[in-house]
């Protein structure tokens, strides 16, 4: 029988394959960890589908508008902003290559060059969050809100949108950040050497996710109106 | 059940498959310099989608996983075409804006 | 709740003992039970919890029914009311319909159903606990500050722009509780996919996994939607980022559209994991295989997927195109089919079985019949021309309550008295659970049949005063929910003393099938000694008749 778990807390505790006691194997446990991660992404797909759809809908009737707005960003720094995503996620690939080969450090160096990329774009996301503030298009509680142009109302709501939903994806990129930032930590103690390194897969592919977000809300809100 | 096999891209094809991206990313900026009406937001759409299935096929290693991964990945955007299909059943058929 | 091992048996008649050793006597320190990752003693405090915001909810509806109980506004005033009827509906579907079965029944009796030794991800479940009980403990601050006059739907631009009443607490309260509904459903689905039992095939699985299998579907697909929407809300109101607001343009009817996204297919969430529970009980009960099984099955898929294609039907006079409203309708209608297939298994199941009408499958028999008066006045209300006239009436509370009611609660409350001996390891007094499943199915019909009455004669819902030739029909309805209370304490009474105090019950008191049925009542920590192996089809008797494993 399974070594009796903790008698403070109970449960199952690890087995003697070092897989938890629910699952048969290291294996059985990484095929669940990667369903649920998958499954997690779907939720999140829909997260920031309810906004896409915002979008959609109100590109639908407020076309003009959303072109004139779409011109005020910052194309260049958007654009490297992008670059800097997709640089980020072939580290974040060779980290989950490393992992799977048992090599911890190796594993460490690539999550920590993500991290560092994600702190980039941040950094420039702050950067143009603050132009956007001193230009007067960030309608934050009772700022004044001036937009040149005909569509003044329609292109707050084009902002309105931008800043929310840079704002959650840029939340998301700081939690992605944070979990790299551990795993690199644990990894380079060795913790997830002898097929343990379920978990660097796992968020990989949530850091994939993040990216591919930003990969559709680039062309959306940068390059409409140039 | 095989979810998943832990082969993958080799370093040089992780590296390609990023300089594809930032070539499809130089692509969509060239592209918006054009003025062609609706076409800027379909092609801009399909670069896109073309960036977000190299990532999954090959980053996230769809490729290699097994079939229930693959209808778990289009879950969420089948679910998302449902959300979007039938708001626009309403907007699309209102007698003008609101 | 710890002594129950060292206890003997109260009534000496019965030879049977509890097991030495098993999951409530594992450990007696509260740490043991906040931090448990045991699902069995999660079940539990899911159990607890819910049970408290259902009592909370409970009352706000007893102190309606008792203002209504008058054609003036003599109880409380209009304010008051709002508040109430808000308070109700928030927590009665957030905090207590929503969470009920899956986090209570299916917590308890998914992993052991399918052989396993708890859910994939244990800790993820201590989470979701967690996450339910800030939520709601959130919600109920919103309460002290003064509670919600938005109604349960929270529309906008009522809720962004005019409202003065605690929005965003309770908004927040509702976020942070739809994570936990989240992380609920991811966890069964991953569940139902990895830890199946050696030979336990897709199609050999009870239908009561199957069930929530749709359910958590709904749970994982439609919840985010939710959240985002209340994000996008509180954005709005908070932060003044305008998104639904109509000076800048925007539309109120998309969140309209995006909180339905969710709250529809919600409904299902509601009403599927009762329909598993009843395909238990009739099973058990008449000892039978389901009529159908399969069918029943994807009927429960079909209805999780159609569920997410008939949400503008609550919209008819909202201001959505006509022709939107056409195709909702339509679709509308077709979720009538997998819910009618069901009905007619469970009856077909019922026929020439050997029946016995202990007390769950009074629930069972009751949630058939009230669900199916429920789905029925679910197509008036799908009809475009009628639903004109019924919008807003009481005619829809009515159709509602039969569902979630009628349907859910029934069904609830039929799984708890079915596995309670699963649980406790001891059985209730069995005549005790009968007069309540008898008093609930009469005190609901009285409750809410002249609801239907009223709101058909063009009684408004949501007003704390109303005409007077509605009064019989009020006092009908008042003296029902005061019935219906009764009903609803008696079990929390008797449940209460039968866990320290009641029979014990033996491994399978109802000689049911599942999985569940062949470990020791109360399960050990670690659910089987060894690791089953199903070699037989759902339900089916002669391989419940070999014994324990």
């Amino acid at each position: 029988m399974r070594p009796a778990a903790k008698p403070e807390a109970p449960g199952l505790g690890r087995s003697e394959t070092g897989a938890a006691g629910q699952f048969a194997d290291l294996e059985h446990e990484r095929s669940a960890s990667l369903l649920g991660m998958w499954t997690f992404l779907a939720t999140e797909v829909l997260f920031f589908g309810g906004m896409f759809t915002g979008y959609i809908v109100y590109r639908t009737f407020y076309a003009e508008a959303f072109r004139e707005a779409g011109g005020h960003l910052d194309l260049f720094w958007g654009g490297v902003n992008t670059a800097v995503l997709l640089v980020s996620s072939a580290a974040v690939a060779m980290a989950v290559r490393a992992a799977g080969q048992g090599r911890g450090k190796s594993t460490a160096g690539w999550f920590f060059s993500a991290a560092a990329l994600g702190a980039v774009f941040i950094a420039i996301k702050a950067h143009e969050y603050t132009r956007d503030y001193r230009e007067h298009l960030m309608p934050l509680r009772d700022l004044p809100f001036r937009f040149p142009g005909p569509h003044a109302d329609q292109a707050r709501l084009f902002f309105n949108l931008y800043f929310v939903m840079t704002g959650v994806h840029a939340l998301h990129l700081l939690i992605g950040m944070g979990l790299v930032l551990v795993l690199a930590a644990l990894s380079w103690r060795g913790r997830f050497s002898g097929g343990r390194d379920a978990p660097v897969e796992a968020v990989g592919l949530y850091w994939h996710f993040v990216d591919a977000v930003w990969v559709f809300l680039y062309p959306l809100f940068y390059l409409m109106g140039r | 059940m095989a979810v998943n096999s832990k082969e993958g891209l080799s370093p040089a094809g992780i590296a390609l498959i990023g300089i594809v991206l930032l070539a499809l990313l130089a692509l969509t900026i060239a592209i918006a310099r054009f003025h062609w009406g609706a076409w800027n937001l379909i092609l801009a759409m399909a670069i896109a989608t073309v960036k977000l299935i190299l990532i999954a096929l090959y980053f996230m290693r769809l490729r290699y996983s097994g079939r229930t991964l693959w209808v778990f990945a289009a879950a969420g955007f089948f679910w998302l075409l449902i959300l979007v299909g039938l708001s626009l059943s309403d907007y699309l058929t209102r007698r003008g804006p609101y | 709740m710890n002594n129950i091992a060292s206890m003997p048996a109260s009534p000496p008649a019965e030879a049977a003992r509890l097991p030495a050793r098993h999951y409530l006597n594992e450990a007696h320190t509260l740490r043991s039970w906040f931090l448990t990752t045991d699902h069995k003693r999660i079940a539990l405090l899911f159990l607890a919890s819910i049970t408290v915001f259902f009592l909370i909810a409970g009352v706000a509806a007893l102190l309606m029914r008792l203002e209504l109980l008058t054609p003036e506004g003599d109880l409380v005033q209009a304010e008051t009311y709002n508040r109430l009827f808000t308070l109700h509906g928030v927590l009665m579907v957030w905090f207590f319909l929503i969470p009920s079965i899956p986090t209570v029944l299916g917590n308890f009796a998914i992993p052991m159903m399918l052989g396993a030794r708890d859910l994939a991800f244990p800790r993820l479940n201590l989470i979701s606990w967690y996450l339910f009980v800030g939520g709601g403990t959130l919600t109920l601050y919103s309460l002290i500050k003064g509670g919600v006059d938005t109604g349960w739907t929270f529309y906008t631009p009522y809720s962004t722009l005019y409202s003065n009443s605690a929005v965003l607490s309770t908004v927040a309260g509702v976020f942070v509780s739809g994570f936990s509904s989240i992380l609920t459903g991811l966890n069964f689905i991953v569940t139902i996919h990895t830890l199946r039992a050696r030979g336990l095939t897709w199609f050999r699985l009870p239908l009561f996994i199957w069930s929530m299998y749709a359910t958590s579907l709904i749970l994982v697909l439609a919840t985010p939607v939710l959240a985002i929407t209340l994000l996008l809300l509180a954005m709005e109101r908070f932060f003044g980022f305008g998104f639904f607001d109509p000076r800048l343009g925007g539309d109120p009817l998309l969140f309209q559209h995006l909180f339905w996204f969710y709250s529809h297919p919600a409904v299902y969430i509601m009403i599927l994991p009762g329909m598993g529970v009843v395909s238990e009980l009739v099973a058990a009960f008449s000892r039978r295989r389901v009529f159908g099984y399969k069918v029943v099955a994807f009927s429960s898929l079909a209805i999780a997927v159609y569920g997410f294609l008939v949400w503008g039907h609550h919209m008819f006079v909202a201001g959505q195109s006509p022709y939107a409203g056409l195709v909702f309708s339509a679709l509308s209608y077709l979720v009538a089919i997998p819910s009618a297939i069901k009905v007619f298994n469970w009856t077909a199941t019922l026929y020439k079985g050997d029946i016995s009408l202990d007390t769950p499958m009074l629930y069972a028999l009751g949630f058939i019949g009230l669900f199916t008066i429920g789905g029925l006045t679910g197509l008036f209300l799908a009809a475009l021309g009628l639903d004109v006239h019924l919008t807003d009436t009481y005619f829809v509370v009515a159709h509602f309550h039969f569902i979630m009611v009628g349907g859910m609660v029934m069904g609830y409350l039929g799984g708890i008295h079915y596995w309670w001996p699963k649980i406790s390891g001891r059985l209730y007094t069995e005549w005790m659970g009968r007069f309540s499943a008898i008093t609930a199915f009469v005190g609901f019909n009285l409750t809410f049949l002249p609801q239907f009455l009223a709101g058909y004669l063009g009684m408004p819902r949501r007003y704390w005063a109303y005409a007077p030739e509605y009064q019989v029909l009020n006092v009908m309805s008042t003296l029902g929910a005061s019935i219906l209370g009764v009903a609803y304490a008696f079990p929390l009474i008797y449940l209460t003393w039968s866990f320290w105090k009641g029979q014990v019950a033996g491994p399978n008191p109802w000689e049911a099938t599942g999985l569940e049925w062949r470990t020791p009542s109360p399960p050990p920590t670690h659910n089987f000694e060894t690791p089953p192996r199903v070699t037989g089809e759902a339900y089916e008797r002669s391989h419940a008749a070999r014994g324990e494993a």
